[in-house]
């Protein structure tokens, strides 16, 4: 990357993998729990969290040396807050149907830990462009992993993908069903996500010793 | 971190400083933009009545309204009557849609007479009852547009949630689960009204049986799913004096 200087790049590249938001982090596991049973709804909210941790660092990194540390983690939560509540706004009044999908994420974005965990690790004690890179580079290792997910869960789970049957018509017996295939409704379920999760985990560790930790 | 954001009084200053700018930034939006969240929100509502009625642009699997800037239009073409039922009262409104079917609820657990709209509809020469239905499935509110002929057999079905999780409970606005209601029986054979269940482990997934009251629940979504049987057995059960009316008539 030509624009971006060695250090700032690694902002970028890092979260995607060895310092990935999910597996090595182990932030925003619940929502990675929660949303994953559709490859769409790990789309959506993970343009979502790209969103808000790409301005909510930048907010948060221009102004961090008027927060007072006592209240910080609150201040922390009201930036957040406020801007899914503005974006929700501004999409119910010009953008209804798209507000209806997202509706359901808003509470999940508020609450999601690597937004905080960013803004509490990062933005707090760097520049603002510093601080968005970071906030992209983090949102994307946590889409990574969520896409990952909901790749396989829908996969397996219902036979689709994006709604899309690619495993033909489980009602009908089409495609792989007429040879006695059937879907694996427990990976619907959230505690699949963990142990999917527990799986790239594991690959990842295994590829990379050097990511495994002491005891 | 400097010393002088640590003092108590700069926290707290801080603190109110913040409330009221956030607040009033808030507060200044959401009134500025409520006429146009309002118009959007009443829109919807013609959509989705019309869309149970089956005055939808539905193509394969997908589910979609008419679209927004013929709703209107097509609302007054569709809907030929709306009615609301106040006890034995029966009176005519065009504004009958807009009532809230959440506050109309809570009246009723008052003690006080609920309203209940219905919207007749005539399409291609056939008669529909549109009722509304609300109720709550696992995190928040869940509703719907029940369509149905002068015997209550389901037409068509439209529902819709505020927060269900998405890839289980969310999927009730999936056409998969809202088609196999049409042409479910609500009344049993003697007019007693039975419902319709969201059952689990049902042994008709293709849905043929129509008069078993029963519709294949969907996986993982158990209490959405028994929270829109228990507002179609609430609420629908109320109409069952207009439509046995409608009958004797």
């Amino acid at each position: 990357m030509g624009l971006l200087s060695k250090k700032d790049a690694k902002l970028i590249t890092d979260p995607f993998a060895d310092n990935n938001p999910i597996t090595i982090q182990v932030l925003g596991i619940c929502s990675a729990l929660a949303i994953t049973a559709e490859l769409k709804a790990s789309i959506v909210m993970s343009i979502s969290v790209l969103f808000v941790l790409g301005i909510g660092n930048v907010v948060i990194s221009l102004m961090r040396n008027i927060i007072p540390s006592k209240i910080r983690i609150i201040v922390q939560l009201i930036v957040v807050a406020t801007l899914v509540i503005i974006v929700d706004l501004v999409l119910k009044a010009f953008a209804y149907e798209l507000s209806k999908t997202l509706s359901v994420f808003v509470g999940l974005i508020i609450t999601n830990c690597i937004i905080m965990g960013r803004f509490e690790a990062f933005a707090l004690g760097n520049g603002p462009w510093r601080s968005f890179l970071d906030g992209i580079g983090n949102a994307l290792g946590y889409a990574v992993i969520l896409i990952i997910v909901g790749f396989f869960r829908e996969l397996l789970g219902s036979g689709t993908l994006l709604g899309i049957k690619v495993l033909g018509d489980p009602v009908e017996k089409t495609g792989l069903y007429a040879y006695g295939y059937e879907n694996n409704g427990f990976m619907l379920l959230s505690p699949m996500a963990l142990i999917v999760v527990g799986i790239i985990i594991w690959v990842q560790r295994s590829r990379n010793k050097t990511l495994i930790e002491e005891h | 971190m400097s010393k002088r954001t640590d003092s108590n009084l700069y926290t707290v200053l801080f603190a109110v400083g913040m409330v009221l700018v956030v607040g009033a930034l808030l507060a200044f939006l959401a009134s500025f933009l409520a006429p146009n969240i309002d118009e959007n929100k009443r829109i919807e509502k013609q959509q989705n009545i019309l869309y149970a009625m089956g005055v939808n642009e539905n193509e394969g699997t997908s589910a979609n309204f008419v679209s927004t800037d013929v709703a209107g239009e097509k609302f007054q073409e569709y809907i030929k009557k709306q009615i609301i039922i106040e006890g034995d009262k029966i009176t005519e409104d065009d504004k009958a849609y807009l009532i809230d079917v959440k506050k109309e609820k809570s009246k009723a657990k008052d003690g006080k007479t609920r309203r209940l709209p219905l919207f007749v509809g005539e399409k291609d020469g056939k008669t529909y009852y549109v009722a509304p239905i609300y109720g709550k499935g696992l995190w928040d509110a869940i509703w719907g547009y029940i369509a149905m002929d002068e015997n209550m057999v389901v037409q068509g079905a439209y529902f819709d949630h505020k927060g269900e999780t998405p890839g289980l409970g969310a999927n009730i606005k999936q056409r998969y689960f809202m088609d196999d209601f049409i042409g479910e029986h609500l009344l049993d054979e003697s007019g007693y009204f039975q419902g319709i269940k969201v059952a689990k482990g049902n042994n008709d997934p293709k849905n043929e049986e129509k008069t078993d009251y029963e519709v294949d629940a969907i996986a993982g979504a158990t209490i959405t799913g028994d929270g829109v049987t228990a507002m179609i057995k609430s609420d629908l059960k109320l109409y069952v004096p207009y439509f046995k009316n409608l009958k004797t008539n």
